[in-house]
């Protein structure tokens, strides 16, 4: 079920240019004359804007389909770099010994006690916002929680008698970190990868919302609901908050549930039944 | 113990040390033009006072000297002032920290007792109605972004309330508690829920997890076979044990509290310490924003010792060494 | 011949001579020497500064000596130090002091690169058939492991070489593609077997190989670890507690302590007229199989705890707990010598042996579930 959802996603987000000529509107496209009314308001669902239009005229439904190409690009490669950054981070401080644990362990420490979104608006006003920029800044703040994790999960890997059977076989660190420890790992960090990109898309919403994420006018679920914040401009034109909220609210609860299930087909447990 | 909080604090003030220069090598990287945003358009053409301006704020000596001079100003309680409003930066803080901490001690509350509550009662009967709600509740809860649940419950509890001549709930604004605690109170309600949701979701499946976890031990059926009542049982017996891991979880969420105020605060108009630092962020008030960061890295920092603290209390095998 | 004694007692001056000349004799004979071996766990402490505040004596001074071809069996109590001992012989541990001499070369300082071609001659066999093979790989690749990392075999001829092991160990070579968790515990030793035989090493130390298994799985890995070293001519190191399995498959058998070996002998020396009051307190809790000589044998109880390897008992470590204690076991320590001049590979570290036949402080024999509850017979 979710991943129908998901799929869906993907798939309008890859053919998010010959929907929108299908449509008939471009993503920035502002239609003057049939998209507001008299008095400059925006017009409702209809005929012409199957879900309506916003304050300029602009198309909603292909404003969504281009914001969700944003958000899975964004999502899907933050979480993947934090993840990637996480465990390597998280295996070299697990195992490369307490003298280098020390060190990325109070690392990972300093990010965790960032105040992580103040610190990403700094950066992007100060830098200047793009979409890269974005996905550095949400990577750099979501790899230590992973790097965390993957830490304790290798301090007690290290300790498991296959890897002193390695050691004395005369495998070096890095052959031990790669063949041993990290195909242990690969459970967990699916589940993170998943669980991860949800939050890298309501993250990517949130700068974006706040006004240092995607630039306008290039379209944005996030920079839709500021839009439609601006002014109180929901209270008269609702499906300017509805669909771009509904867009994000499924899209984040569809990975949810991707994210359990995957965590219930590779449960530690089952992993436990194997061992014992 | 003693040994440990000696420890904790020392590791504690060398993370907030290395933030401090973090965020002074962020503006070190791209620093702002202060002259400008001090005298404005006009005089900023006059070079002979960007100049004095520039000198004055000590912003002509190399970065590691202002940074020095900054450690010692900030060593004296003085954490500068800001370039865009002029006044001393404490003052700042100060008019918003109230804001902010009755809205994140609130929050912090609800989704705390409400999380574990439902967690506790939907893991006390797996797989019935009440347990499945919960679980319903849990994910779509953690699916809203804060600013959409924000939004939506503007929509829906103010406006359209409003429209309909119910005004129960105020739809911006902050009340001081010595001022009027009732008004502080129902113009806290929707933020406090806003940004309580998302974490609250979050407990619930801890304590779900944790709760079936422990109550299946050998422990908790020796207190049923001594006759304890199930409601002992369940909240004195099993939920002690089950409390380490979302102890854990709070003090993982502390850091991310600000967060979750600044968008609080963006969408209910509160003039905290969220809206001053975005504000501040956008008006390169670096003083505000360095001082800001800071705080919020003390205010994790101790947290996270107290966290550490707690869980000796909660668990007598964790030793704090 | 076994240990190096260094040091003199007065009881050592007349049997050095004997001692001394197989010792020295730094002979071809000898695959592996242990000399004056230590291995301290530090125990730390401190606020920024870490200061040392103790250490765990899990080695403290061991000497031996195995012999090519023979099985040296080591058996202790838990936590005696027999497994630290074992990880010290084939270096995963680092040595705080003393010296390992293997195949002639002294390899107690070699880095872990140094350490390489070494380990291809030097195996160990691990106590947990669950925890010693990584849950996530197939058996092909955990067998294959010592080709892959010395870079032996690779391809196709890696997988014959692995195929052919696990014929070699009695496992189906169809079942290269399966995981561990496909096996049962006598069969995933096997599997273990098979990875330390792949590069032909001389010597493999098994640490409590089959402690782990069923009594009737058991016997089938000690044949197979028996068959295999007739036939390819191996060196064993033989850890266990269980001292039946000692007996059956060792030449000699040392004795260890909290961290030092109290005795060692020629296998029916030691089962038969065992010198240190340790050895006969173990052999005498251990069950007979024999009911003839399970009725006649005395047991002899031992009061008191292991003492801990952090504070150990000074002199003779095993003094508080003697029944034949005295007053110069609390303070000097007994060297490893021989107890009769005539028979210099029997040697203990006690300085009062036992004579032949000698009953020691004993017990009557109780029914075994009657002991009473923790009067701590070890």
């Amino acid at each position: 079920m979710c991943g129908v959802f998901i799929l869906f996603l993907v798939l309008v987000a890859v053919f998010a240019d010959p929907l929108s000529h299908l449509i008939g509107w471009g993503p920035t496209q502002q239609d003057r004359a049939t998209g507001t009314t008299a008095d400059g308001l925006p017009v409702g669902p209809g005929r012409i804007h199957l879900l309506g239009a916003d304050q300029l005229g602009r198309d909603v439904l292909v404003r969504l389909i281009y914001g969700a190409r944003v958000s899975l690009v964004v999502g899907v490669s933050a979480a993947v770099a934090a993840v990637l950054i996480g465990v390597i981070i998280g295996l070299c401080a697990g195992f490369l010994g307490p003298a280098v644990d020390s060190v990325l362990a109070r690392l990972m420490d300093v990010v965790l006690a960032f105040p992580f979104l103040l610190f990403a608006i700094a950066l992007v006003t100060v830098v200047g916002p793009s979409e890269p920029l974005e996905i550095a800044v949400i990577a750099f703040f979501s790899w230590a929680a992973v790097g965390r994790i993957v830490r304790g999960q290798t301090l007690a890997i290290r300790e498991r008698e296959y890897v002193e059977a390695a050691r004395s076989l005369g495998a070096g660190n890095l052959r031990i970190m790669v063949v041993d420890v990290l195909p242990n790992l690969i459970a967990p960090v699916l589940v993170y990868v998943t669980l991860l990109i949800p939050i890298s898309i309501v993250f990517e919403a949130t700068l974006s919302f706040l006004g240092v994420g995607i630039i306008p006018p290039t379209p944005s679920w996030g920079n839709m609901l500021d839009d439609a914040q601006q002014g109180g401009l929901y209270q008269v034109a609702w499906w300017f908050l509805t669909f771009p909220a509904a867009a994000l609210v499924l899209t984040t609860l569809a990975f949810n549930l991707l994210g359990d299930s995957v965590r219930d087909a590779l449960d530690p447990r089952t992993e436990r039944l194997f061992a014992k | 113990m003693l040994r440990f909080l000696i420890r904790r604090t020392l590791t504690g003030l060398l993370v907030i040390w290395l933030i401090s220069v973090v965020v002074f090598a962020i503006f070190f990287i791209a620093p702002p033009n202060v002259a400008f945003l001090l005298l404005g358009k006009f005089q900023a053409s006059n070079q002979q006072l960007v100049e004095q301006v520039t000198a004055q704020l000590g912003l002509n000596k190399p970065i590691p000297v202002q940074y020095w001079d900054f450690l010692v100003r900030l060593l004296h309680g003085n954490l500068g002032y800001s370039y865009y409003s002029h006044e001393a930066v404490t003052t700042l803080i100060g008019r918003a920290l109230p804001v902010t901490a009755s809205l994140a001690i609130g929050a912090a509350v609800i989704w705390v007792v409400s999380g574990v509550l439902i967690g506790v009662l939907s893991a006390t009967h797996p797989r019935s109605i009440r347990d499945r709600l919960a679980t319903l509740f849990a994910l779509t809860g953690l699916s809203f972004p804060t600013f959409v649940l924000g939004l939506i419950l503007l929509f829906f509890l103010f406006y359209k309330l409003h429209l309909a001549g119910i005004d129960w709930f105020p739809g911006s604004g902050y009340i001081p508690l010595t001022q009027d605690p009732w008004q502080w109170f129902l113009h806290l309600i929707l933020p406090w829920v806003t940004l309580a949701v998302a974490s609250m979701a979050v407990y619930v499946r801890l304590a779900r997890g944790q709760m079936l976890e422990v109550l299946g031990d050998d422990y908790i059926r020796t207190a049923r076979a001594k006759g304890l009542s199930e409601t002992r049982v369940t909240f004195r017996h099993a939920l002690r044990a089950a409390l380490v891991p979302i102890v854990t979880q709070f003090g993982i969420d502390v850091a991310t509290l600000l967060g979750g105020a600044i968008v609080t605060e963006q969408v209910f108009g509160l003039n905290g310490l969220g809206a001053l630092s975005v504000s501040s962020v956008v008006n390169q008030d670096e003083p505000v924003i360095i001082a800001i960061v800071l705080l919020a890295a003390v205010f994790v920092v101790v947290a996270n010792i107290l966290v550490d603290i707690l869980y000796a209390v909660l668990d007598p095998r964790v030793r704090l060494e | 011949m076994t240990a190096l004694p260094h040091g003199t007692s007065p009881a050592a001056a007349a049997t050095a001579a004997a001692a001394a000349a197989p010792a020295s004799t730094d002979d071809d004979d000898a695959l592996l020497t242990l000399d004056d071996v230590v291995k301290h766990f530090p125990i730390r402490r401190g606020v920024v500064i870490k200061s040392e505040v103790g250490q765990v004596r899990a080695v403290d001074g061991v000497s031996l000596t195995v012999r090519r071809g023979e099985t040296l069996g080591l058996v202790g109590e838990t936590g005696c130090g027999k497994s630290t001992l074992a990880r010290c012989m084939t270096r995963l541990y680092p040595l705080t002091s003393g010296r390992i001499t293997f195949d002639g070369r002294d390899i107690s300082r070699l880095s872990p690169r140094a350490m390489r071609p070494y380990r291809r001659q030097m195996q160990m066999i691990f106590q947990d058939p669950y925890g010693s093979l990584n849950p996530h790989r197939r058996i092909g690749s955990i067998i294959g492991d010592p080709f892959a990392i010395h870079g032996v075999a690779d391809g196709p001829e890696r997988k014959r070489k692995v195929q052919e092991l696990m014929e070699l160990v009695g496992l189906n070579p169809e079942h290269f593609n399966r995981f561990p968790s496909d096996f049962s515990g006598g069969q995933r030793q096997r599997i273990g077997v098979a990875r330390a035989l792949a590069l032909r090493p001389k010597l493999i130390v098994c640490d409590e190989p089959v402690s782990a298994l069923d009594v009737s799985i058991q016997a089938q890995i000690i044949n197979l670890l028996q068959t295999l070293q007739s036939e390819l001519g191996l060196t064993y190191v033989f850890i266990a507690h269980d001292l039946s399995v000692v007996e059956h498959v060792s030449d000699r058998v040392a004795v260890m302590y909290l961290g030092k070996i109290v005795e060692i002998a020629e296998r029916a020396a030691l089962y038969g007229t065992p010198r240190h009051p340790y050895t006969a307190a173990l052999l005498s809790a251990a069950s007979v199989a024999d009911p003839d000589r399970a009725a006649v044998r005395q047991r002899i109880v031992l009061h008191g705890d292991v003492p801990s390897p952090i504070d150990p008992p000074s002199g003779c470590r095993f003094h508080p707990r003697c029944p034949k204690a005295q007053e110069i076991c609390s303070r000097v320590q007994p060297d490893l010598v021989p107890v009769l001049a005539d028979l210099p590979t029997h040697v203990t570290a006690c300085h009062f042996p036992m004579a032949d036949g000698e009953k020691l402080g004993t017990a009557p024999v109780e029914p075994a579930d009657d002991r009473p509850p923790g009067t701590g017979v070890w």
